[in-house]
């Protein structure tokens, strides 16, 4: 099986387990089809390209479909690549769905392009403090001193300042997997994920197990969920 | 809200049994679980619904009371595991949903007209005729 799996979010709610309100975002999983197989002897890793989402035979490229038809699959709209659990196989046009992916308690990487927020300033985009409100301040929001005076005579690369600031793919990592149904292709992650409602979102085992601390909260949400 | 969404709540929800239909202006006893060390009882919290806010899972009401001269609300969602079952104990009559205009009334003047069981079946038989003629 695939390390990861691509869904849609939905929305968020909150949810009880254990007694507590946990607040959850529900990312619709609808089935993810193998599309092409990548192997240690031709690619030089093992990996497989997932792609899900209808798309109709007349919008897609014809090499593109040429791939599809391979595959025997219908053409998809989205497709991402995963990496493999090890020593499994799969097949092209083979059907993936989320409870072959996760079970409930994993913790998952969740990756998806965030909201863009247009030209936005220091205090929105880089947590600045901004000026007084009021006692007689004319200055309130605005970016303040970006550096010292003739030495250096520059303003320092990197320097934080206004500019666009959203809509770039973000990643948010140990995510619990609260919950997970199956007959509505569902699954239900703990906390906030990147992106608008109905936008795609790819869903990976999280990078933070092989630390301490991960595997520490990997024990705990197994406790709670599994 | 999506459609799919209150589906999945729909799994979340209490029974019906366990809490009964109340609206604001009702008095109501909550039988909420209390945890003391690994001991579980059952403690009783009495007092005058004064708003219903939400929907799904997120759905919660708040119930006030006076005690020892100390006005005292508690917020409980529909959906908490920790609320055992809830009784209604008086219906009232009340012209509004949020009962906020409460909280700055005092003993004669914070009251709320009753209205008995018999008098609510009473008027829904009249609506009934009503719709039926």
């Amino acid at each position: 099986m695939p390390k990861g799996i691509i869904g849609k979010k939905i929305g968020m709610t909150r949810v009880f387990k254990d007694g507590k309100a946990v607040p959850v975002t529900v990312i619709q999983v609808e089935p993810n089809y193998v599309v092409t197989v990548r192997t240690e002897e031709k690619d030089g890793y093992s990996a497989v390209q997932l792609g899900t989402g209808a798309r109709k035979e007349k919008r897609t490229p014809k090499p593109l479909l040429a791939i599809f038809n391979k595959a025997g699959v219908k053409p998809l709209k989205y497709l991402r690549e995963f990496p493999l659990k090890e020593g499994e196989n799969l097949e092209p046009g083979q059907e993936i769905k989320v409870e072959d992916v996760f079970e409930k308690g994993d913790l998952v990487d969740v990756t998806g392009k965030s909201k863009g927020k247009g030209f936005t300033s220091t205090m929105k985009r880089w947590d600045f403090s901004g000026f007084p409100k009021s006692h007689g301040s004319r200055y309130h929001r605005a970016v303040g001193s970006i550096g010292a005076c003739s030495d250096p005579g520059r303003v320092f690369k990197g320097q934080r300042m206004a500019g666009h600031y959203g809509n770039v793919t973000t990643t948010v990592t140990g995510l619990e997997v609260v919950d997970i149904i199956p007959e509505k292709n569902v699954i239900l992650v703990k906390g906030s994920v990147p992106g608008a409602t109905n936008s795609v979102v790819t869903l990976k085992e999280s990078v933070i197990v092989n630390r301490r601390k991960g595997k520490r909260k990997l024990e705990k949400s197994k406790a709670i969920y599994a | 809200m999506h459609a799919l969404i209150r589906e999945i709540e729909q799994a979340y929800m209490p029974d019906e049994k366990k809490i009964p239909e109340f609206k604001a202006g009702d008095t109501v006893k909550v039988h909420v679980k209390v945890k003391e060390g690994n001991k579980e009882r059952v403690q009783i919290f009495e007092g005058l619904v004064i708003a219903i806010k939400g929907s799904g899972t997120g759905k919660t009401f708040t119930v006030r009371k006076v005690s020892y001269g100390v006005g005292m609300e508690r917020t409980f969602p529909y959906a908490c595991p920790s609320i055992e079952k809830v009784e209604v104990s008086k219906r009232g009559k009340v012209r509004r949903a949020k009962l906020y205009y409460i909280r700055e009334r005092k003993g004669k003047a914070a009251k709320i007209k009753e209205i008995k069981e018999w008098e609510l079946k009473k008027k829904e038989k009249e609506r009934e005729a009503q719709k039926n003629s």
